[in-house]
């Protein structure tokens, strides 16, 4: 059922600079892309996908096995289901055809953010991609601009320690003595910090960056919306605030941004990424703080 | 070989918890995980936390609620320590951070759930425990805590003693996933497991891949009871295609289940007169499953729960993460037609036999949060009791083992010749693993007694694995483990589900004998070292085989109907035999069944049994 050719892998070029989009939501665009990935593949061979199987070709890569040294791409023809998400054609390919294939995947619900993948040539979560969405054969390879360990596994450990240079806590050092009391919090700032709290740390938004590919240092799109949360939450107080805001305005902070909005675009839990950036190089300026 | 004071294996609610309780405490504490933490299965909880912190309510209403959705099974001061450490708990996560959500007044907002007599389960939208997850791992960020991440538990090194309560656990053996060394962790205080379910054992699960039982396993295998195994719940509301979860919270802001004759069933068909939709989770699920049964279901596979009437805003404020679980993983759209649900396996009420402060009888050995057995939630969990469970009993265990003094536990630990045993039930097949020629060292703890000194049985431990490694990469064919776990995962879903019967159990038991023979034949084909996910994947099917065996034993032995577990032959909750606990020992490799009756004494009042109505 399986055939492995091999193929060299085409170069993997970053996504192409997205065109500024006007008043459209980055939600709205992708749903608007969502129906027409829909209809195209609608109309390209519903046949091949009905009844039939799905055509993946998955990048290959282990630096101790021989033959796959040299990184290749391996095919598998996976029966179609309906509903199927390229995880589950994953899973498929592996537990019928290839238990070496590896790829890191947990919770199958788009929450804990294992399974980001280059799909089709775009940051996309494998578990959150529908078959029925992708042109065949549909290509499945590890996240760019990160290291790869193995096929579809990237190191991670620079995420992480951009994620941890924002000092992702609540800085107060004690809690109150005595009746536990909630602080108080408007609504309001509540629905600010909304969205920058949904983050899964799933690094596509780091992968699709040009300046995280082109500067180590920058703290990138994730790390610095985490760091919105903290700075725009009211419930820690203003001094604190302007500890954070001169941790994200140094030379690899906010001023990095470009305002590409690639983040922006491929965010599985659609966070205004470039939007907090710029919010956050505003509040800088309100407070006189550039590093230059 | 690497040394801490306490070791926390998983790093999910409950081992973060502990880890940073530990630490306060003043252990040097360290994680090992096979995820990064923010990858923990926590994350997909989506309701609340249950607390009383309002005028009106009180801790007393919350340990009757409890014990009350516990079917009588919960044991009292396990059910009031929950109660009465929640509130402190909860507003402790919010000066942490935790993003609740809030009412006018700035106050955090609660909300109604199934089986409360108080609207107390305090949210942060519809991912709860997302954003519980992430605020305690920024904890453990900011005290510098060491996470091995990536690194998977093999087995615990605990002493050989014949009797399971004199033994000690010294420490834990790693491998780490990404260079596939394998290392002894030694534990001079304590190792807590906090390994999360077991919902891998059915194949209809909102269960993450990693839930496989690890700590269960591991545990039971080193002597320590698992306890009411038999009581699984399953959520009446996930999504047919993938069993992704939606939240109760869309039932208790206020969705409607209907069946295909759009009649609103659970009052027109009398399951739950009072209270509907919000009935405790048993009960609704029992009820989708008798409508499809009795040819009411849509497609004969689903009932419909529909949202549509609470108004896009109020759904959007309160619900919204369920608008994109609907559209991602099922292509419903929430705003604009009801949602296809059934019941899916969704968490363990059972689990390792702890006492209130998290010790199991393995001096040394802790257990936390799913994977352990307080017991808080008896025969049913309330929805909203998860979550506050992960952190009172979590920061608990995380103290004591760091020498923090809880006083004397209430409630026992460790089988003793004062308890009752079983001895009439006949099994179709032998359990375990009595009858098979051992393959290497397999047994965790034969009862020799051998090794002593805590660095003995550390080193033996890392022996026995890496032979063990050795043993299933060497072999060059067999049977792979992606056969077996799903042999084993559809007996489960067929045989030991929301409806059981004897036969069906014992057929259950009978495929469970078949894949433990099977997998005597298991090899791992991936050759590499690195990140080699067969090799874990292999592992962790021996662990679902030991434990879907416990889940099955207790389904046979337990004659009766009590919370979630159902049984054909015998549909009345039986308090004249059964107001006890079921503990299933692993024995060597012969298992035994035993039990202990349930504490229903409380602080200030004995919980007496009442008929469960809702």
């Amino acid at each position: 059922m399986s055939t492995q050719q091999q193929e060299q892998p085409e170069t993997q070029e970053a996504p192409k600079d997205p065109e500024m989009k006007g008043q459209q939501s980055p939600q709205q665009e992708r749903l608007d892309k969502k129906e027409q990935g829909l209809a195209e593949a609608e109309s390209v061979d519903e046949s091949d996908v009905e009844g039939e199987s799905v055509h993946l070709k998955v990048f290959r890569y282990d630096p101790e096995v021989s033959g796959k040294q040299e990184p290749r791409f391996d095919e598998f023809h996976v029966p179609f289901e309906k509903g199927m998400t390229v995880l589950d054609a994953l899973i498929f390919a592996r537990d019928e055809f290839d238990s070496s294939l590896t790829f890191r995947h947990s919770c199958r619900q788009a929450i804990c953010g294992s399974d980001a993948f280059f799909i089709n040539g775009s940051q996309q979560l494998g578990c959150k991609t529908q078959i029925s969405d992708l042109q065949q054969p549909v290509r499945v390879e590890p996240l760019p601009h990160q290291e790869v360990v193995k096929d579809l596994v990237v190191d991670m450990d620079h995420f992480y320690d951009q994620m941890h240079a924002v000092e992702p806590y609540f800085q107060q050092e004690d809690l109150p003595e005595g009746d536990l009391e909630e602080q108080r919090q408007p609504r309001e700032n509540r629905e600010k910090v909304k969205m920058s709290t949904r983050c899964i740390w799933c690094g596509a938004c780091m992968s699709s960056c040009n300046i995280a590919a082109g500067d180590n240092q920058y703290l990138g799109p994730a790390a610095i919306n985490k760091a919105y949360k903290f700075a725009m939450d009211e419930r820690e107080d203003e001094e604190i605030k302007e500890h954070r805001l001169r941790i994200l305005e140094q030379e690899h902070g906010v001023w990095r941004c470009q305002t590409q909005f690639s983040c922006t675009e491929v965010c599985p839990k659609d966070i205004p990424l470039t939007e907090h950036i710029q919010e956050l190089k505003r509040e800088a300026v309100k407070k006189n703080l550039k590093f230059w | 070989m690497y040394e801490h004071d306490v070791i926390v294996v998983g790093a999910g609610g409950a081992g973060l918890r502990a880890a940073v309780a530990a630490n306060e405490a003043g252990a040097d504490v360290a994680m090992v995980t096979k995820l990064h933490p923010v990858r923990s299965h926590t994350g997909a909880a989506e309701g609340g936390i249950n607390a009383a912190l309002r005028e009106g309510d009180d801790w007393e209403l919350h340990a009757y609620d409890t014990m009350k959705g516990s079917d009588y099974l919960g044991d009292a001061p396990a059910v009031e320590t929950l109660a009465q450490d929640a509130p402190e708990e909860t507003i402790t996560l919010e000066h942490w951070g935790l993003p609740f959500s809030r009412e006018d007044d700035g106050r955090v907002s609660q909300r109604p759930f199934g089986g409360l007599s108080f609207p107390r389960t305090t949210y942060a939208g519809a991912e709860t425990g997302h954003h519980l997850l992430h605020t305690m791992y920024e904890q453990v960020v900011k005290r510098g805590i060491q996470v091995y991440d990536e690194w998977y538990v093999m087995n615990l090194a605990t002493s050989d003693e014949p009797d399971p309560n004199d033994r000690t656990c010294h420490g834990v053996v790693g491998y780490d996933v990404q260079s596939g060394q394998i290392e002894g962790f030694k534990a001079n205080d304590g190792v807590i497991l906090a390994t999360g379910g077991p919902g891998q054992a059915f194949d209809h699960t909102t269960n993450a891949v990693s839930c496989t039982g690890d700590g269960h396993a591991m545990a039971y295998r080193a002597g320590v009871p698992v306890e009411d195994m038999e009581f699984i719940q399953f959520h009446p509301t996930t999504l047919p295609s993938t069993g992704v979860l939606l939240s109760e919270g869309v039932r208790g802001e206020g969705g409607i289940l209907y069946n295909n004759e759009g009649e609103r069933f659970m009052f027109e068909h009398g399951y739950a007169n009072n209270d509907g939709e919000l009935a405790s989770r048993d009960v609704v699920a029992r009820a989708e499953l008798t409508e499809v049964s009795e040819g009411r279901g849509v497609e004969d596979e689903y009932v419909h729960l529909d949202m549509r009437h609470l108004g896009e805003e109020r759904i959007i404020d309160r619900l919204e993460n369920i608008l994109h679980l609907a559209e991602d993983f099922e292509g419903a759209d929430g705003l604009v037609e009801p949602m296809p649900v059934k019941p899916g396996q969704h968490y363990a009420m059972g689990g390792i036999e702890t006492d209130e402060n998290g010790e199991t009888c393995v001096s040394g050995l802790y257990a936390a949060g799913e994977c352990a057995c307080v017991s808080v939630h008896g025969a049913n969990r309330l929805g909203g009791n998860a979550l506050p469970e992960l952190i009172v009993f979590g920061k608990r265990a995380g103290y004591h083992a760091a020498g923090g003094d809880l006083g004397d536990a209430e409630i026992e630990t460790g089988y003793t010749d004062a308890v009752e045993e079983e001895d009439d039930t006949e099994f179709p097949v032998q359990p375990g693993s009595a009858g098979l020629e051992p393959i290497g060292d397999d047994v965790a703890a034969d009862g020799s007694g051998q090794v002593a000194d805590a660095e003995g049985v550390l080193e033996r431990a890392v022996e026995t694995e890496s032979e063990r490694v050795d043993r299933l990469m060497n072999k060059d064919d067999g049977v792979q483990h992606a056969e077996i776990r799903s042999k084993l995962q559809k007996a489960m879903t067929d045989y030991v589900n929301v409806f059981r019967t004897e036969e069906g159990i014992k057929q259950a038991l009978e495929i469970i004998r078949e894949c433990r023979e099977e997998y005597r034949d298991v090899y791992v084909a991936d050759p590499s070292k690195t990140f080699n996910t067969d090799l874990q994947m292999t592992y962790e099917t021996r662990n679902l085989i030991d434990v879907a065996e416990t889940i099955a034993l207790g389904a046979l032995v337990r004659n009766e109907f009590r919370g979630a577990h159902w049984r054909q032959e015998n549909q009345t909750r039986d308090d004249e035999n059964w107001l006890k606990h079921t503990l299933v020992s692993w024995n060597a490799g012969k298992p035994s069944i035993w039990y202990r009756p349930v504490i229903l004494e409380g602080e200030s009042k004995e919980y007496e049994p009442k008929v469960r109505s809702y």
